[in-house]
């Protein structure tokens, strides 16, 4: 009997092994060369109950715990963000073109981050970094001024309309942002090194910052995939079938904005992952948000966490902003999905 | 458990009356639907007929609550105006003129989303609505489709699949705009006849518009004849698909011919001979 898309066990299975895979390869990875399976026991040594024997000396543990597995962990939900926030963004836009980077939310937050920063706001308020939470109302902002143009009357515009108002919002943004940088010279320093990615900076830090978004945000995608499907065959037939449209995409629109300022408030504006990642489940799993959104989950933190590792190989000892793979890879990419979408 | 009608048998197959009472809807200005009252009785067939831009498609956009109207529309014994959309989901089946198909959508998860109004919040769907689903999957013979993506589907068949999602939503009432628009004479016949089956399979109302005057003789209880946003014409076919009804309001010359069972068949005669 057919049953239709569910996640299903080989999918979820898939899609962790992706995961585990990346993890291990990204804290192998580096100047220092540690075998993988040296890294296995090492990790595994980790886990409750079990017990075994690295044979890696006190330096290499140190590089394994305190430099690479932050780093990875930290690669891994960033991915994991970017990639599921431009999976709702889609469904909620019914636009393949639609991706945290190229919605100009990245650059809302940029510009939110940048006021906090050299506001800095963090005197103000004392006990907490406000720069995630300013990075997030950027981000919310931005996607709220894209979205609003290219809806008119309740229409959702061409999916080109949606990628040009981000193109547009996000010019705008950043033409902000950069006055405000000028005008605070001596925070430059600050400003660009959080706009250029910080996954070579990361310790646990930046992992403790982002968890908890991570996991309410991925809670709450995961909660929406049964609208999202509904969602996906229009406004006016979602409505007949008991949804209510408006509310629904608001309500995925501010979690997934949530999760994309989340990622890039840590992280820097990184592209395209959003965009490459939940295509290519769709290519391979189908349509269903009940497979796209949890397995880009996955997928995406895998994804980043590989990216990462080019990014601190191809040019060893130097490194490459994860971005420019991320780019490198992400923009044929869109070329290919916009060209599909012309000839559809 | 199914009841012999193939409805669950926790789902009460009441035959819900539909009645338009003073509907007007302007759109861009311009007086669509005008003052109109109708009444469809639970359990029959009842085909909106027009020229274009006579409202038709409006006058069921006022029923399922897609376009702002004055005048009420009760569903049942409620004013649609009060219902929640969700219970508006749980009488009405809508099956609309150009359904939006998902790109990358197999036919199972298309037709499961008619369960939509049946679910939580989460529109999760359950052991029952999978199950609900193939059984309407298996009484359209679409079950060799299941995993085939929609869009890959030729004309009448996708259209089946339209109607199968309406089916699962295990509503009393089916709206169904224009239901064989784009569909070959043979098709149309195959979806019309297969909607009179499952409407007396489960006691459907069935409100509907067609703009093929040859086959909506024969598919239909009442027939309403609405012209320039009023309703001119209602009656059983045998009253209303009359030459002079059809000369006024379309300006075409035709023959009809009434069968034993008060059906009527159009032909169309060329002008100007």
């Amino acid at each position: 009997m057919p049953s239709g898309s569910r996640l299903g066990a080989p999918w979820l299975l898939a899609g962790v092994g992706a995961v585990l895979l990346a993890g291990v390869v990204g804290v192998a990875t580096g100047p220092v060369s540690i075998p993988i399976g040296q890294v296995v026991r090492e990790l595994l040594d980790r886990l409750p109950l079990i017990s075994m024997d690295s044979s890696l000396s006190a330096t290499e543990q140190a590089i394994v715990w305190d430099i690479r597995a932050p780093r990875v962990v930290l690669g891994l939900l960033v991915g994991a963000l970017l990639a599921g926030s431009g999976a709702a963004y889609q469904g909620v836009f019914r636009n393949p073109l639609a991706d945290p980077y190229l919605l100009g939310i990245a650059a809302g937050a940029g510009l939110g981050a940048t006021i906090a920063i050299v506001t800095e706001l963090r005197e103000v308020i004392g006990f907490i970094d406000p720069v995630p939470f300013a990075a997030f109302a950027g981000a919310l902002l931005a996607v709220t001024a894209a979205g609003t143009l290219s809806v008119r009357r309740g229409r959702i515009g061409s999916p080109a309309t949606l990628i040009l108002a981000g193109v547009a919002v996000a010019n705008f943004f950043t033409a902000i942002q950069t006055f405000v940088q000028q005008q605070n010279a001596e925070t430059l320093q600050q400003v660009f090194a959080w706009i250029l990615g910080r996954l070579s900076t990361a310790g646990w830090g930046e992992v403790r910052l982002l968890l908890p978004y991570a996991v309410i945000c991925s809670i709450g995608m995961l909660l929406s995939v049964g609208a999202l499907d509904v969602l996906a065959v229009g406004d006016e037939e979602a409505s007949t079938l008991g949804l209510n449209p408006r509310a629904t995409r608001r309500i995925v629109l501010v979690v997934a904005s949530l999760a994309a300022a989340a990622a890039v408030a840590v992280s820097g504006l990184i592209g395209f992952v959003g965009l490459v990642v939940p295509h290519a489940v769709r290519m391979v799993a189908g349509a269903s948000h009940r497979r796209v959104l949890p397995l880009s989950l996955l997928f995406g933190a895998a994804f980043l966490a590989l990216a990462d590792v080019a990014a601190r190989t191809v040019q060893a000892p130097a490194e490459l902003p994860i971005g420019v793979i991320t780019a490198f890879i992400g923009a044929p990419f869109f070329l290919i999905i916009l060209r599909r979408q012309l000839t559809s | 458990m199914s009841t012999p009608t193939g409805l669950p048998a926790d789902i009460h197959p009441v035959p819900l009356d539909i009645r338009w009472t003073g509907v007007s809807v302007d759109l861009g200005g311009r007086h669509v639907v005008e003052d109109l009252d109708l009444f469809v009785e639970g359990g029959s067939w009842t085909t909106i007929i027009g020229p274009n831009g006579a409202g038709k498609t409006t006058l069921l956009r006022a029923l399922t609550g897609t376009v702002p109207h004055r005048g009420t529309v009760t569903i049942g014994t409620d004013d649609g105006a009060v219902l929640a959309r969700r219970e508006r989901a749980r009488r009405l089946a809508v099956v609309p003129q150009h359904p939006v198909i998902p790109p990358g959508l197999g036919v199972f998860d298309y037709a499961l989303l008619g369960r939509s109004p049946h679910q939580g919040m989460r529109f999760a769907a359950s052991a029952d609505d999978r199950r609900r689903t193939s059984e309407v999957l298996d009484r359209l013979d679409l079950t060799g489709f299941a995993d085939r993506f929609v869009e890959s589907l030729s004309g009448g068949e996708r259209q089946r699949v339209v109607v199968a999602r309406s089916l699962v939503q295990d509503a009393p009432v089916l709206v169904l705009d224009e239901p064989t628009s784009f569909l070959d004479l043979g098709h149309q016949m195959d979806v019309l006849e297969l909607i009179a089956e499952l409407r007396s399979e489960r006691s459907l109302t069935v409100v509907c518009t067609l703009h093929d005057l040859t086959v909506v003789g024969q598919f239909a209880d009442k027939i309403a004849v609405l012209d320039g946003g009023r309703l001119v014409e209602h009656g059983t076919p045998g009253e209303v698909l009359t030459p002079e009804v059809i000369a006024r309001h379309w300006g075409v010359e035709v023959h009809t011919e009434r069968h034993d069972d008060h059906s009527v068949s159009v032909s169309v005669r060329r002008r100007g001979r």
